[in-house]
Parts: C-alpha cells; sequence; structure tokens
C-alpha cells in the first residue's frame, strides 16, 4: 500500500483529526482524506475503541443523510482500524468565504437565496432527526460545479450554488428539539461574529427553516430560551 | 512538563524583602471555606513585583470511609477552627492587624453551609479590625492563583476539583467557559465512586484513588461522554460502581478483565476509572486549545494535583508545541491564599463588597466576575 499510496496534502488540522486533499483509487479522482490519528496520551485500548467508533458514526451519518438527499460528500472508503474515512471532495469555497466576497460586492439576490437554501438544508436534517452539532459558516460549503459520474465519461457540470454540510464528526441522532435549536444556536453566533450584517442574513435562514417542516416552530421557540441563556444550561434549581 | 513552585525559603520568584514596609505594597486576608477545606491565606503584592505568600494554612474536614461530607457537619468544622487558623496565620508570619488592607472571603460557589460560617466570620473581622470585605468567586481565586504561581501568561484552563469541572480561556475581561461538565464534577465522580470502594478519604479520597491506580493494568470498557467541548460523568459513575459491586460481592460472578483471563482488581478498577474520565478531560482541553488557537495549558483545581492527569496533558500539549502549567496541592486543593490574591487583585482596581452586599451564593458562574485587572 505505502508505496502506492496517492500524495496528500493536509488542509486542516484540527483537535481530533487531520484532514488532507489527496485521490482515491485514481490520479483523476480528488478525494478528502480524515484521518483521526492515534493520542498518544490515551490508552491504546480506548484510543482503538474510540477511533473506530467515531470513524463509524460518522460515516453512518454521511450516509444516512446521503439516503435522504442532504448535501453531504458520498463516502469512498472507510478503514476504522486506521481511523481514515475517504470521502468527495466538494470543490468550492465555505459559505463564510463566499458571503464575505458576495457582500462587498453588494450582489444581494445571491445571498437572499443562499440563506434560503440554507435554511431549507438544515431544516431537512432537523427534519431527519439529525444533527450536526458543530454548525458553523466554516462547515457549510457552497460549490457551483458538480461532477456526474465518477470514472470515465465523468463531466463537470455548471449547477446553481448548492449548499453542502460538512464535518459531521460531532453529529448524532436526536429527536430533542433541545439539540436541534443548539444547532441553530452555533450557526447564528458564528454568522454574528463573522458577518457585521448578519442579523438580517441569518433571520432568511430561520424564516426560510420555519417554512420547511412541521416541527421547526417548536424548535425555534426553544431557540429563544437557548438564546436568553446561551449555548449552556442554566445550572439555576 | 509541569512547573512545580518549590520550596517557599527556596522558590527563586520570591524576592527579597525589600519592599517589606513601603507603603506602596498591599496585604490581603483570604478566607476559604466553600468545601470540606478551610484555608486561610496572607499575600502581599508590591509593584512589579511577584505576589508573597506571608501565609497558607488550611484544615480539611476528613468523613469516614464509605461517606461524603455534609454541609452542617463542615459549616461546624469550620466554624471551630476559623479563629485558632486565622490567628496562627497572623503569628507565624508576622502580620499585624494594621497591615492589612482587605479582607478577603469565598462568595461562591459551594456548599450553602460551609459559605455561610466563613462568610460570617468575614464580616465580623471586618467590623472589628474595621477592614473592606472583598467577595471573591472561587472558580477565579483558582485560575488568577495558577497564573501567579506558573507563570503562564494567557493559558486555556482546565478547572477540575470536586465541584466543578470547566475548560476556560480569557477573552475580553472575562474568563469564558468554552466547555464543562453537564450534570456531576470530575472530582465528585472520584470521590463517589472512593466511597463505593470503601477507600479512605484521608488525606483525599482522589489521591488514594491516585496511587491505586499505579498499581492496576486492566483496562474494563467503561462509557465515554464527550460532546463536543462538554462531557458529563454521571453515567460513567454508575456504570463504574455496577463494576465495583459486581467486584466486591463476586455476584453474578467473579469480574474479569476483558479478554476473560484474569479476575479483575480494586486497583483495576482505579486505573479504568481515571484513565477513562482523564482522557475525556484532555480532549475536552485540546479542542478548546485548537479554538482559541493556544498551545499553553493551566490545570488548577484539586483533581489538578493528579500527576496522571498531568501527564496525560503534558503528552498532549506536547503534540501540539506547547507546553502544560501545573502546581501541586498548597495551591491546587483549596486554600485561602488564592482567595487572597484574587481578592487583592479586584480589590487593587476598586472593588469591594460592602456589608449589606457580604452574601454567599452556591451558583456563581465563573463568567459573571468582571476580569478588570487583565487587558
Amino acid at each position: 500500500m505505502a508505496a502506492t499510496e496517492a500524495p496528500r496534502e493536509l488542509i486542516k488540522q484540527g483537535a481530533e483529526a487531520l484532514v488532507y486533499k489527496t485521490t482515491y483509487l485514481l490520479p483523476t479522482i480528488p478525494a478528502l482524506l480524515k484521518h483521526r490519528p492515534r493520542k498518544p496520551y490515551r490508552h491504546p485500548t480506548l484510543d482503538l475503541r474510540l477511533t473506530k467508533h467515531r470513524c463509524l458514526s460518522e460515516t453512518r451519518l454521511l450516509t444516512r443523510c446521503r439516503g435522504l438527499g442532504i448535501p453531504v460528500p458520498a463516502v469512498y472508503f472507510v478503514d476504522e482500524a486506521r481511523g481514515e474515512i475517504y470521502m468527495e471532495w466538494i470543490s468550492g469555497r465555505s459559505i463564510r468565504e463566499v458571503l464575505d466576497a458576495m457582500i462587498a460586492e453588494g450582489r444581494k439576490e445571491e445571498v437572499n437565496d443562499l440563506m434560503k437554501k440554507m435554511g431549507q438544508v438544515v431544516a431537512k436534517l432537523h427534519q431527519n432527526d439529525i444533527v450536526h452539532g458543530d454548525l458553523t459558516t466554516s462547515n457549510v460549503m457552497v460549490r457551483g460545479e458538480r461532477k456526474s459520474g465518477l470514472l470515465a465519461g465523468a463531466t463537470m457540470e455548471k449547477v446553481d450554488a448548492e449548499v453542502v454540510l460538512i464535518d459531521l464528526g460531532l453529529g448524532m441522532m436526536s429527536t430533542q428539539e433541545e439539540d436541534k435549536a443548539v444547532d441553530l444556536y452555533v450557526l447564528e453566533r458564528a454568522f454574528l461574529s463573522t458577518h457585521p450584517q448578519a442579523e438580517d442574513l441569518f433571520q432568511d435562514v430561520l424564516t426560510a427553516y420555519e417554512g420547511s417542516f412541521k416541527g421547526a416552530k417548536a424548535v425555534m421557540k426553544r431557540l429563544a430560551d437557548v438564546r436568553m441563556r446561551g449555548r449552556k444550561r442554566s445550572m439555576l434549581g | 512538563m509541569s512547573k512545580r513552585p518549590q520550596d517557599e525559603t527556596t522558590n527563586p520568584r520570591k524576592q527579597p524583602r525589600l519592599a517589606m514596609s513601603t507603603p506602596k505594597s498591599t496585604i490581603a486576608l483570604g478566607l476559604e471555606g466553600s468545601a470540606n477545606k478551610l484555608g486561610i491565606g496572607l499575600i502581599r503584592h508590591t509593584p512589579g513585583q511577584p505576589a508573597e505568600v506571608l501565609s497558607n494554612i488550611r484544615h480539611t474536614f476528613v468523613s469516614p470511609p464509605g461517606e461524603g461530607f455534609l454541609p452542617k457537619d463542615v459549616a461546624l468544622h469550620h466554624r471551630s477552627w476559623i479563629v485558632p487558623l486565622i490567628k496562627r496565620a497572623l503569628s507565624e508570619s508576622g502580620t499585624k492587624v494594621a497591615d492589612i488592607d482587605c479582607i478577603c472571603y469565598t462568595k461562591g460557589p459551594g456548599m450553602g453551609a460551609p459559605l455561610q460560617s466563613v462568610a460570617v466570620a468575614a464580616r465580623a473581622l471586618s467590623l472589628l479590625w474595621k477592614k473592606p470585605l472583598v467577595g471573591v468567586n472561587h472558580c477565579v481565586g483558582h485560575i488568577e492563583m495558577g497564573r501567579e504561581i506558573t507563570g503562564a501568561d494567557n493559558p486555556v484552563v482546565l478547572y477540575v476539583s470536586g465541584g466543578n469541572t470547566q475548560v476556560i480561556a480569557y477573552a475580553a475581561q472575562r474568563y469564558r467557559i468554552f466547555g464543562e461538565a453537564l450534570d456531576i464534577a470530575v472530582g465528585n465522580c472520584l470521590d463517589r465512586f472512593a466511597r463505593t470502594l470503601q477507600i479512605s478519604n484521608d488525606p483525599a479520597p482522589g489521591y488514594n484513588i491516585e496511587q491505586m491506580a499505579k498499581l492496576g493494568k486492566n483496562l474494563l470498557d467503561l462509557p465515554y461522554t464527550v460532546k463536543g467541548m462538554d462531557c458529563s460523568f454521571s453515567g460513567i459513575l454508575a456504570s463504574v460502581d455496577q463494576l465495583a459491586n459486581q467486584l466486591l460481592t463476586g455476584k453474578p460472578k467473579p469480574l474479569m478483565n476483558v479478554e476473560g483471563t484474569e479476575v479483575v482488581t480494586r486497583e483495576d478498577l482505579c486505573f479504568t476509572l481515571q484513565e477513562t474520565v482523564f482522557s475525556m478531560l484532555v480532549e475536552i482541553t485540546e479542542r478548546a486549545m485548537a479554538h482559541v488557537g493556544s498551545s499553553q495549558v493551566l490545570i488548577v483545581g484539586g483533581v489538578g494535583c493528579n500527576e496522571r492527569l498531568q501527564e496525560m496533558m503534558g503528552l498532549m500539549a506536547r503534540d501540539r508545541g506547547g507546553s502544560v502549567y501545573a502546581t501541586d496541592e498548597r495551591f491546587c486543593i483549596d486554600n485561602g491564599i488564592m482567595i487572597a490574591h484574587a481578592g487583592l487583585l479586584a480589590h487593587k482596581q476598586g472593588f469591594e463588597t460592602t456589608l449589606e452586599e457580604s452574601t454567599c451564593t452556591q451558583r456563581f458562574r465563573t463568567d459573571e466576575v468582571l476580569v478588570n485587572w487583565r487587558d
């Protein structure tokens, strides 16, 4: 394996995982590799158990989303013993960067459109009782083109700005309004901290969210509580 | 790895007593009694010099094995010991009452009855000696003392004790909580496990678990409950208690290791519990460090003097090109000096607690305090 291993380029180092850009199967198929390295401070048995569990649960969530038609990267290959997940390379930029550019250029229409799509995607996630767990503007990508097919005959086609959710490493299944509201709250905070005119923008996200599924009203109500006390539950009472 | 303060007489950070009686230096008396330790401390601040510990004494209420400490018993303990302890602190350090600038006491968080006993003593002294009162947040006391002793400038702080588990970083004049335990504190989990196994509470249950864990080698499966930068311990406690009961009774069958080759010992259980909960703590700390982009980590609180936790944190910090700062039991475990230190920092900014406001509270969040002595 080592002799034929595809070259990889480190693009992000988080607390838990290293993210590389590489290729999968063929040098023409770009892929993203998420590697959870061994943690020397952890007992080897515990380390192996956690790495396995996390790889598999992230993969499970990704495939579930895929099946439901929620835009996430496709999983190519998992080696849970080594802590590796190979997945589809999403060509595009994070919504954080895209928004900065759009706002700077005054492309109001496109911004509104993007906000609406974002609200709808998050709504679809929550409607199916999936919680992202780390829904920041860095973890939402916007892609302008998509590859149809993988191997021979694959073509790139232009699509209207499409919103893709990435990094479900902290995601989980949950029916609780609290968890969903915290997702929205984290997103709101991410908006407010990086985009000056964000308040109106985020309102567009919420409007789209609220109109997208039946349980949304209850989550919105819960969001008001979460805003009042912050993300942490108050220890009072 | 961990930086340990040296003996007070040889501490290189301690400056010669040149500023002994210059008017610029200030002295605070600190009274701490939020849990089962009663701590009295006297500290001197001289501009441009490290803080000087004049006295740091403590008396601990120890309950018999299998029992925790009840608020009413602890309150009685504090009431009976506070006068002799303050007298000793004054006489041992040769401090005159006239030299004291303020009286600092723990306002919270902590157990109600013990907090009240100490607050009463603080008010009485304030009236008797005509000195201003300063109510101090216990968590901020730990953080400030840790920073002063270790010299860590702007670290991510892991505060772990019997009542608190928080990952904290400083931003815009507040100590902000990035992650915390959502149910019981990690020290509480360890203490209660010690009760199940009838491990001695002398000098501290956590200390005895640490010693036993050194002899353990079999790692059993326990839940691992980290959620982002938060964690929880009650499920782990329930699980390990169940294993402990199986070990003690041998029912329904003797407790074996995962491979089924060896009978599990009490030491193995201590080892398992420590490895699991400390891994969780290191993980949430690492996530906070990645989040705020810091490579320094400071461990404070009673659980922070556990050397295995310090070692694990050191391995993590090394991988991130950083370092870990920790103190020993004199400053990690609840003490009066940290209350004096944090109180004096606030007092020098003009902060004072009037007699009417000199209450105490069981719930007092770390981020409620305006930290106006830092930029």
